[in-house]
């Protein structure tokens, strides 16, 4: 639509400039900017309640911006788009409890030109990578919180986009099951490619896992740091977590949410 | 085992009640309450053949061509009222309307558009069994997990897509709630239209039975009547059984 959007930048995937949302008189977001690059992990963190999952529906086209605009592919998207695909925060609400989890991912590619044999093979592909191949019959009511979001994340991988958004897709299980599925998203997205926009409450799972991290305040939301995570692509929840740069990152991270400017102790770590 | 255990917690009430209706009309000498053993001797007798196919097949046939079209209309006008609330707000009085009515009221005045044959008997049976399948679809339609409607549209499905794996899928249970209301309804309008209409039916031969005076073949009738009501229901609960796998299995 506009050929200007990406210059400057070769490998700008999503482009989101002067992002706002109002409903009425309540001003959500406020002028929101953000670049996601391609192949990049970007982790938005901020407060409970700062209108994160209204950021990430106007991201995805689900929910019009009041101003502003969403740029993906220098696209500007208004529902959305094929190559984008969307974990959601309620893994046991977001899967269709009627179908199997082998139908609940191959229904989800209908959009896509395949046919049925090619849509069950990837089906079947996508759920054996994130560990379920021997489950592919089970119904999701019938499987662990833990399952059920690997089903979800299977159903966005079979997909095959360039780009995923995960709403606190990890919010509701437990411990050690979340430190798996960090774990898992982040081997899916070294081996696989994919760009992923994850937005989370938590700090040290967003430092974890991203390659940026963008903070933001509260009421209205808007970007109050970005945060660069140069801890290499390998990482582990035990040795990275230890690391001294994770720990400062960690600390400029919360000062950024409780709006305390970052100290010049940060500047030099970060 | 446990199959055997189930079926002798259902049946042992109905042979016990059964029983004592055998023993205590032995031997009456009542015109209108006749031994059921002469009841039951004028079922195999009658039922077996020759009323079977000239009153009971034409009646099943009546039952669930009619019975069929209100599922139809049912499910589909539920989809369409569900999806379109405009549409649905500006028919709900009109809807409640109708419900309300008895459908056997609109008797005379469907004989007189349609005449005493199988059309008009279909179109009341239809018509007044529609009713719960039509408001339990437009309840199950509206009723949709908003974040499955989200995920439905974040991954592009169609509208027949959402139609056919989102709204029919939830509104299924209501739907089936409602069929089992509408067959019983649709029963006992099927035998109020054939003791109106032509000729025909059994309700036409109960009613026939009875005006002459033929007491025995009424009660055979009668009992006929029951066993095919159960048996309706019996097929409709084990279709329901199979598509609603899930949500049995879910439901405990």
């Amino acid at each position: 639509m506009n050929p200007s959007v990406n210059a400057g930048h070769p490998g700008v995937l999503l482009n989101v400039q002067g992002l706002s949302k109002k409903y009425g008189d309540r001003e959500i977001l406020r002028e929101l900017d953000l670049i996601v690059e391609s192949g990049e992990f970007v982790c938005i963190v901020g407060p409970s309640g700062a209108g994160k999952t209204t950021l990430l529906q106007c991201l995805s086209g689900l929910s019009a911006p009041t101003a502003g605009r969403v740029v993906l592919n220098g696209r500007e998207i208004h529902e959305t788009p094929p190559e984008m695909a969307i974990v959601f925060q309620d893994y046991s609400r977001s899967l269709m409890p009627w179908l199997s989890v082998l139908d609940n991912v191959t229904v989800a590619l209908r959009s896509t030109k395949l046919n049925k044999q090619a849509r069950h093979e990837r089906a079947v592909a996508a759920l054996t990578e994130v560990g379920l191949g021997d489950h592919l019959a089970l119904y999701p009511w019938q499987m662990s919180g833990g399952m059920q979001q690997r089903a979800a994340i299977a159903r966005a991988l079979a997909y095959q986009p360039e780009i995923v958004l995960m709403d606190e897709p990890f919010a509701s299980v437990d411990a050690q099951t979340r430190a798996d599925l960090e774990d898992l998203t982040l081997a899916l997205k070294n081996h696989l490619g994919i760009t992923v926009v994850l937005v989370t409450h938590d700090i040290d799972e967003a430092v974890y896992l991203a390659d940026r991290v963008v903070v933001l305040g509260n009421r209205p939301t808007q970007v109050v740091d970005i945060v660069e995570v140069e801890l290499g692509a390998q990482r582990d929840q035990i040795s990275t977590k230890a690391d001294p740069k994770f720990s400062s990152l960690r600390s400029r991270v919360y000062r950024g949410i409780r709006g305390e400017a970052p100290t010049a102790a940060d500047a030099v770590e970060g | 085992m446990k199959r055997v255990k189930l079926l002798a917690i259902e049946a042992w009430l109905p042979i016990v009640l059964v029983t004592v209706w055998l023993v205590a009309s032995a031997g009456s000498g009542s015109l209108y309450f006749p031994p059921l053993a002469d009841i039951l001797h004028e079922v195999r007798e009658l039922w077996i053949f020759d009323a079977t196919r000239d009153d009971l097949l034409p009646s099943l046939g009546r039952i669930g061509v009619g019975f069929c079209i209100a599922v139809v209309v049912g499910v589909v006008g539920g989809v369409l009222l569900g999806l379109l609330r405009p549409l649905e707000e500006a028919l709900r009085p009109l809807l409640e309307f109708l419900r309300a009515t008895p459908g056997v009221a609109l008797l005379p005045i469907a004989t007189l558009f349609l005449g005493i044959g199988d059309e008009m008997k279909i179109f009341l049976i239809a018509l007044a069994s529609v009713w719960p399948i039509l408001l339990n679809t437009i309840d199950g339609v509206r009723s949709a997990e908003p974040v499955l409607l989200q995920m439905a549209r974040s991954y592009r499905f169609s509208t027949a897509g959402k139609i056919r794996f989102i709204y029919i899928p939830n509104a299924a249970p209501g739907v089936f709630a409602g069929c089992r209301l509408a067959l019983a309804i649709a029963t006992v309008v099927m035998v109020v239209t054939e003791m109106v209409g032509s000729p025909g039916g059994i309700g036409w031969f109960i009613l026939d039975s009875q005006r002459s005076f033929n007491i025995v073949q009424m009660w055979s009738g009668i009992v006929v009547l029951g066993l095919v009501g159960y048996a309706l229901n019996l097929a409709l609960r084990l279709v329901e059984s199979r598509v609603l796998a899930w949500h049995h299995m879910k439901n405990g």
